[in-house]
Parts: structure tokens; C-alpha cells; sequence
């Protein structure tokens, strides 16, 4: 053994409550929940005890990084661990919906068609043509979401959203704090605009359309879709607005901006997630 | 790489009690937290397989009526997989990964902890229904089998909830642990350790680690639709709404069938190890093996519905899925061949874990050359869903991964403790675990071709002598494990002689270096590999 060379320190942390207690959270919430939909019993008392146990840690967990960041505790070792694990967080976040896409392209080429395929004589349902966009041969007519409209304003408020936050991670580069936290202003904005459209769109979908959580596959999986979204849009959002009251409080130096970075590129996957809606959940029916 | 000098901050003891337990974000602590909770419930599956050749035993036994047969084989499944054998694997990767790379920790050493306290919190989850009924709260535990297909899974009772919600927390804590083996080993190499040179362990768990980052996830996204399917009103998994059952098992699918590699890796890599450390020669084809490893976790994701021969799919699906099933073999036999080839002409001794790791290539070979015979298409029509199948599996995630992790564990049982075990009750475990295994499953192979279904609680007539004789073998291979407990818990409370910081003659690698019991924190001075 041998020391030689430059020496860095790697950063263990001392032992700490959150992770257990985070676990315990996610146990009692998850008891609660099921006790609720099966009604066993009364879940509320786990579902929201748990849940407010769940945002605690959370709030203090992050608390507690964010103390040992300013303290200097990190540095480009650590830096590079946590780029890593960032990375490959959003790659296991790239699979699902790699899955659920996997899942409406299934439907479409593969289960919907097969049900139309039978012979008149031997299928329940004879007068199913398999046309897509569809409720199945049981379901209830419904109209389609059309891609003009909301979705596609949705579109530009998100790609705009991305180039938003690029331009406030350049400022930040350049040190122009109060312009960066003006563009991440704005991109916690636009992420909330484009929320609240998409909930009118649900709501126009549920009392307008017919379209719900009931219309056979396309409904089911629209909602499934677009509501897995539309939840990291939400997380996106939370994440983005604790940036931006940490670049206010004057957190994020150029070179030591992980968490920055780290909820931009989170940004930009929840974008391109989006195009890939656009496209194969609105436009191409 | 840089060289890196640990930094904790203040402590250099690990804190006293049950905080040390709980709170900890020392790889060893969380990696010996893994290994106590799965071989622990290594033990409650194993109590289960028990229950179920009890019931098993003669025709007309009734000691579980069916409902609760149902649930023992599908808990026991479960179990085994989730709760047992990856968080034991799980356990040997963060107690050894920053050992054998020269790392001060794992990368990500909170995130670390938190992934093993999803467990227990899992573990409860799928078992608590249990509980509940017998004070008289919904029907049991989820009883649809592990594999969990639709539409019985969107029909069957409550357990099926809680079994949904203990799979999205052992996924999630997968993930984060797969997260942290990858990180960690991308950044936390210690100087001149290049990708190349990192032990063979390593290799199988980064590979393992890509693996479950890439299926885990479709798994998640399934267990959400069966969920909205059984409470929201949807109909994924229902025609009547253009749905298709069969996309459950395409999904299903798709995770479990690399779920067989990322259960095989881990305990791969530790093999090679332990095979050269009793032969006395370096490791043969190392960089083959490294290939290997590549070619199976890159095929795996590729092969799954040689799982559904029987479901209806077309001609040229399922001979795709033949022949792909078929060629992953070629990558396998290159592990087989390196084994061999590593004890060739070796100066081999013959301690408990090279027993164990020999007992692993003889069964895993069993397990493998039977998985050619269901891969087959034609023949398969015969074989699914029989016992034929089940003795398969279990030559495969017996023979292969449990063996696996036991020899790991007499192989670093000295090294963790300080400790030896007793070699003569260790080799005792090692002949009544083979002897034990092969009347419990050889026996199945035939009751399958001869037309036994599996997942029933009674049988015909003609079935009943194999059975009987599978029973008393199974009886034999459990309480074999008793003495292994027994053994663990002596060496534990050091009753052996005292370890060398080596322990084995030919044994190498950084881990070696370090004394016995390692220090709490392994390297205070990264080392430089040449």
C-alpha cells in the first residue's frame, strides 16, 4: 500500500434517523391505502399520519444535505457520486415509461386488433371492428382527446419550460444569480400552467367526453399516461420552486450546483417524456 | 482515480445498541443487516416448503385446506425470491463491493440504509393479511400464485393489494440498491483498480445492478395496473375493454425471466472466487466470464416468453422465443467452461464452501440442461406447468443461487467474524443439502412427464410413492439447515479457532488484506492496486 498522489476525502455521513423512518412512512401509507380500498378498516388512521411523517422526513432529510452543502462537506468526489446516481435514477424513471408506452403500442398492434380478429361465429362480440382509439367491444362510446387545443399549447408551455431553465442554468454559470432565479421563475410557471390545464383537460375529458378511467383501454391507459406525467410534472415542480428558493437565499456557486443540474436534466426527461405523449397519445390516434 | 482518505466526519467506533442498527450508513452494518434479514427469511420460505410437502405427503392429506395451500406456495415463492435469496446477494454486495474495489464506503450511504429498511417494512406488508384474518379481517395472504396472472389477480382477495404495495417497495428498494452498487463502483475505484482488473464478484453485481434497473421498473408500472384494475375501473388485463390478460404475463415476464439472472449473477461471481481460492490458481478466462456476464444480462431482457409457449402466440413468436432461450446457453456454458477450466489441474482441498461450490455446478447444470428441455417449444406443450417444471426451477434457484449464497457465506463466514466454523458440521450440511435436495426434486422431473400439475393441494393416486419420497427428502434437506444455523451461531460467538487474516490458503483479492473481523471502516488509506 502505498499513499502517493493527491488525496481526497470521501464524505460518509454519520448515522442517521430519516432513512428508517422514511421506510416507515411509505409502510403505513401503503397499509393505509390498502386497508381503504378493501375496506378492512378504518386506513385513514396510517394513510395520513404516514403521509405527514412522509413529507417530514423528506423536508428533513433534504434539510440535512442541503446544511452539509453549504457547510462544504462535498466536494467534486462526491459531486461525481451524486451525478451518477441522478443519472441513473432518471434511467430507471426512462424504463417505466418506456414500459407504459410499451404497453398503449401493445394495445394498439396487438390485443385490440386480435379481439377484431375472430370469426364472426365464434366471437361474443361480432360487430367489434378493433378501430383505434378504442373502449373494447364492451365499453361505452366516448369521444378522443384531440391533439389540437390544450395539448398542444401544453407542448409549447413545456418545451418553453425547457429552454426556461437552460437559459437560468447558463445565467447561473455566469454567476448572474438574480436573472437565473428569474428564469427559474418562470419555468416553475409555466410548469404550473401547464398543470392546471392539464387538469381542466381531465375534467372537459370526465363531464364533457366520456372519456374516464373506464373507457376500455384508451381511457385507461390515456389517464395512465398522461397521469404518471403529470405526477412528475407536480414533483418537477416542488423540486424546481425548492431551487428557486435556494438560489434566492444564495445556495449554488458556478461548480457547485449539483442539485441545479440535478432537477433540470430531471426537467428536461419530464419534456421529452411529454413529446413522446404528444405524438403517440394525441397525434397519431 | 484518486487516492482517498475516509472522512466521517467524527466517529471512528460504531455507536452502541440498537441506533448502530437502525441508523447506520456503514456498508458493513447495512451489508450484515441484508444477510441476518434473508437468510432469516431464507428460513420462514424454507418452514413454508415444509407446510406445502406435508400437504404434499400422501393423497387426501388435509392438514391446509386449499385456500391456504394456495397462499403458503404463492408466500413461499415470493419469498424466497424477494425476501431471501436477492437481499442475501444484495447483503454480500455492499459488505464486499467496497472492500474488494479499495473503497471507503458505498457511494450513496444514506440512500443505502433506506434500502434496506424498505424490506422489513415489504416483508410485513405481504405477510400482515395473515395476521389480519386470524383476527378475522379479510381472507389471508395473496394466493394467486407468485406470478400473480390476471384475471385471477384482478378477482382473488385483499392479499393481492398488499402484495402489490410489498412489491413496489422491494422494487423501489432494488432500485436504490442498484443505484448505489453502480455508483459506487463507477467512482469509488480505488487507484490502478481499472474496470478490467475489478474482481469477478464486482463484474456479476454491476451487471446484475444494469439488469435490475432495466426491468424493475416495468414490473412497478404492472403492479400499478393490476391495482387500477382491481379498484379504479380500468381494464388493461380485460377484453371486454380491449384489454388482454396476456399483456400481465408479457409484463410479468419481462421482469421475471431476467429475475432468474439477477438472482444467478451475484452468486457466478462469488463461485469463480471461490473455486480458484480452493484450487490455488488463478481465476481462468476472467475476462471471458466478464463477457459472459454482458452476453447473459443483454440476452436475458430478450428471451421472456419461452414463459408462455401455452398462451396462443404465433408460430414465428414462439420459435423466435425457442431459439433465443436456446442461445443464451452459449454464454452459460462460457461460465461452465471457465469453471472447469479454473479447477483443471488445481491443487484443490475440499472445505464446505468448495463442497458447496462444486454441489452448485452439478445441480445449476441440472437446473440449465432441463431449462433446454422446457425451452423447447413442442415439447414444452408437455412439460408446462407440470412438477417437471418446478424440479427445473428448483435445480436452477437451488442449485444455482441458494447453494451459491451458502458457500459464500461458509467462505466468508471467517473473514466476517474472526472466527472459523466447524468444518465437520459444515460438511455434514453440505451431504444432507444434496442428498436432501436430490430425493426432494429428482423424483418431480417424473411426476411431471407423467402428467402432475403443480399449484394443487391433493393429487391422483398413481403419484402417490414419488411424492412421498419427495416429502421425506424435503424433510431431510430442511432440517439439514438447522445444523447450518447451528453452525453460523457458534462461529458468531467464537467458538472456532481464530481466523487468519487471509483464512484460505489461496485466497486473494483486497479483502484479504484487511484483518479479521475487517475494522468498521475498511480502509482508513485507500490502497493502489498495480
Amino acid at each position: 500500500m502505498s499513499t502517493g498522489g493527491e488525496q481526497a476525502h470521501y464524505y460518509v455521513p454519520q448515522p442517521s434517523p430519516y432513512p428508517v423512518l422514511l421506510s416507515g412512512s411509505l409502510f403505513l401509507m401503503a397499509l393505509g391505502v390498502v386497508l381503504n380500498v378493501d375496506a378492512l378498516g378504518p386506513g385513514n388512521w396510517l394513510l395520513i399520519p404516514g403521509g405527514l411523517l412522509l413529507v417530514y422526513v423528506v423536508f428533513q432529510w433534504f434539510n440535512c444535505v442541503i446544511a452539509e452543502g453549504r457547510l462544504g462537506t462535498y466536494q467534486e468526489w462526491e459531486d461525481r457520486s451524486f451525478r451518477l446516481g441522478m443519472l441513473w435514477f432518471i434511467a430507471s424513471e426512462v424504463i417505466f415509461f418506456c414500459a407504459l408506452f410499451s404497453i398503449l403500442f401493445y394495445e394498439r398492434e396487438i390485443s385490440v386488433p386480435s379481439l377484431a380478429s375472430f370469426s364472426q361465429r365464434f366471437t361474443p362480440w361480432p360487430g367489434f371492428t378493433g378501430h383505434w382509439p378504442t373502449s373494447g367491444p364492451a365499453g361505452k362510446p366516448f369521444t378522443p382527446m384531440a391533439a389540437w387545443g390544450i395539448p398542444s399549447i401544453n407542448t409549447l408551455l413545456l418545451l418553453s419550460s425547457g429552454g426556461t431553465i437552460t437559459w437560468a442554468h447558463g445565467q447561473l454559470k455566469e454567476n448572474r444569480r438574480r436573472v437565473a432565479a428569474l428564469g427559474v421563475f418562470l419555468t416553475v410557471v409555466l410548469g404550473l400552467i401547464f398543470l392546471s390545464l392539464q387538469a381542466t383537460e381531465f375534467y372537459h375529458a370526465y363531464t364533457k367526453l366520456g372519456l374516464t378511467l373506464h373507457s376500455g383501454v384508451y381511457g385507461a391507459t390515456f389517464f395512465l399516461l398522461t397521469g404518471f406525467h403529470g405526477l412528475h410534472v407536480t414533483v418537477g415542480v416542488i423540486m424546481l420552486s425548492v431551487i428557486l428558493v435556494r438560489l434566492l437565499k444564495g445556495d449554488f456557486k458556478p461548480g457547485h450546483e449539483f442539485a441545479f443540474e440535478a432537477v433540470s436534466w430531471y426537467w428536461h426527461f419530464v419534456d421529452v417524456v411529454w413529446l413522446l405523449l404528444y405524438v403517440f397519445v394525441y397525434w397519431l390516434q | 482515480m484518486s487516492t482517498g482518505v475516509l472522512h466521517t466526519g467524527h466517529e471512528v467506533h460504531p455507536p452502541s445498541g440498537w441506533r448502530r442498527w437502525l441508523f447506520t450508513t456503514n456498508h458493513k452494518d447495512i451489508g450484515i443487516l441484508y444477510l441476518v434479514f434473508g437468510f432469516g427469511m431464507l428460513l420462514v420460505g424454507g418452514s413454508l416448503a415444509m407446510l406445502i410437502r406435508t400437504e404434499l405427503m400422501r393423497p387426501t392429506m388435509a392438514i391446509l385446506s386449499p385456500e391456504a395451500y394456495n397462499q403458503v406456495i404463492t408466500l413461499h415463492g415470493l419469498i424466497m425470491v424477494f425476501a431471501a435469496v436477492m437481499p442475501i446477494t444484495t447483503g454480500l454486495a455492499n459488505y464486499l463491493i467496497p472492500m474488494m474495489i479499495g473503497a471507503p464506503d458505498m457511494a450513496l450511504p444514506r440512500l443505502n440504509n433506506w434500502g434496506f429498511w424498505l424490506l422489513p417494512a415489504a416483508a410485513v406488508t405481504l405477510v400482515i393479511p395473515i395476521v389480519l384474518k386470524l383476527i378475522g379481517i379479510g381472507n389471508g395472504a395473496i394466493d394467486t400464485g407468485w406470478t400473480m396472472y390476471a384475471p385471477l389477480s384482478v378477482q382473488a382477495g385483499p392479499g393481492v393489494d398488499f402484495a402489490i404495495f410489498a412489491i413496489i417497495m422491494l422494487g423501489m428498494s432494488s432500485l436504490m440498491s442498484s443505484i448505489n452498487i453502480i455508483v459506487t463502483i463507477f467512482n469509488l475505484r480505488t487507484q490502478g483498480m481499472t474496470m478490467m482488473k475489478m474482481p469477478i464478484f464486482v463484474w456479476s453485481w454491476l451487471i446484475t445492478a444494469f439488469l435490475l434497473i432495466a426491468v424493475f421498473p416495468v414490473f412497478i408500472g404492472a403492479v400499478i395496473m393490476l391495482f387500477a384494475d382491481r379498484h379504479l375501473g380500468t381494464n388493461f388485463f380485460n377484453p371486454a375493454g380491449g384489454g388482454d390478460p396476456i399483456l400481465w404475463q408479457h409484463l410479468f415476464w419481462f421482469f421475471g425471466h431476467p429475475e432468474v439472472y439477477i438472482l444467478f449473477l451475484p452468486t457466478a461471481g462469488i463461485l469463480s472466487h471461490i473455486l480458484a481460492t480452493f484450487s490455488r490458481k488463478p481465476m481462468y478466462g476472467h475476462r471471458a466470464q466478464i463477457y459472459a456476464y454482458w452476453a447473459i444480462g443483454i440476452m436475458s431482457v430478450m428471451v421472456w416468453a419461452h414463459h408462455m409457449f401455452t398462451s396462443g402466440l404465433s408460430v414465428p413468436v414462439t420459435l423466435y422465443f425457442m431459439y433465443s432461450t436456446m442461445a443464451i446457453s452459449v454464454p452459460v456454458a462460457v461460465l461452465f467452461f471457465c469453471w472447469i477450466a479454473t479447477m483443471w489441474r488445481g491443487s484443490m482441498t475440499f472445505e464446505t464452501p468448495m463442497l458447496f461450490a462444486l454441489g452448485y455446478i452439478v445441480l445449476f447444470g441440472i437446473g440449465g440442461l432441463t431449462g433446454l428441455a422446457l425451452a423447447d417449444a413442442v415439447a414444452d406443450q408437455q412439460y408446462h406447468n407440470s412438477y417437471f417444471l418446478v424440479a427445473h426451477f428448483h435445480y436452477a434457484l437451488f442449485g444455482g443461487p441458494v447453494m451459491g449464497i451458502i458457500a459464500a457465506a461458509y467462505y466468508y463466514l471467517p473473514k466476517v467474524t474472526g472466527y472459523m466454523y466447524n468444518e465437520r458440521l459444515g460438511k455434514w450440511h453440505f451431504w444432507l443439502t444434496v442428498i436432501g435436495f436430490n430425493i426432494t426434486f429428482m423424483p418431480q422431473f417424473f411426476l411431471g412427464i407423467a402428467g402432475m400439475p403443480r399449484r394443487i393441494p391433493d393429487y391422483a393416486l398413481q403419484f402417490a410413492s414419488l411424492n412421498m419420497m419427495s416429502s421425506l427428502g424435503a424433510f431431510v434437506l430442511g432440517s439439514a439447515q438447522l445444523l447450518f444455523v447451528y453452525n453460523v451461531i457458534r462461529t458468531v460467538r467464537h467458538a472456532g479457532a481464530k481466523a487468519t487474516d487471509r483464512v484460505w490458503e489461496g485466497a486473494s483479492g483486497l479483502e484479504f488484506t484487511l484483518s479479521s473481523p475487517p475494522p468498521y471502516h475498511s480502509f482508513s488509506v485507500q490502497p493502489v492496486v498495480d
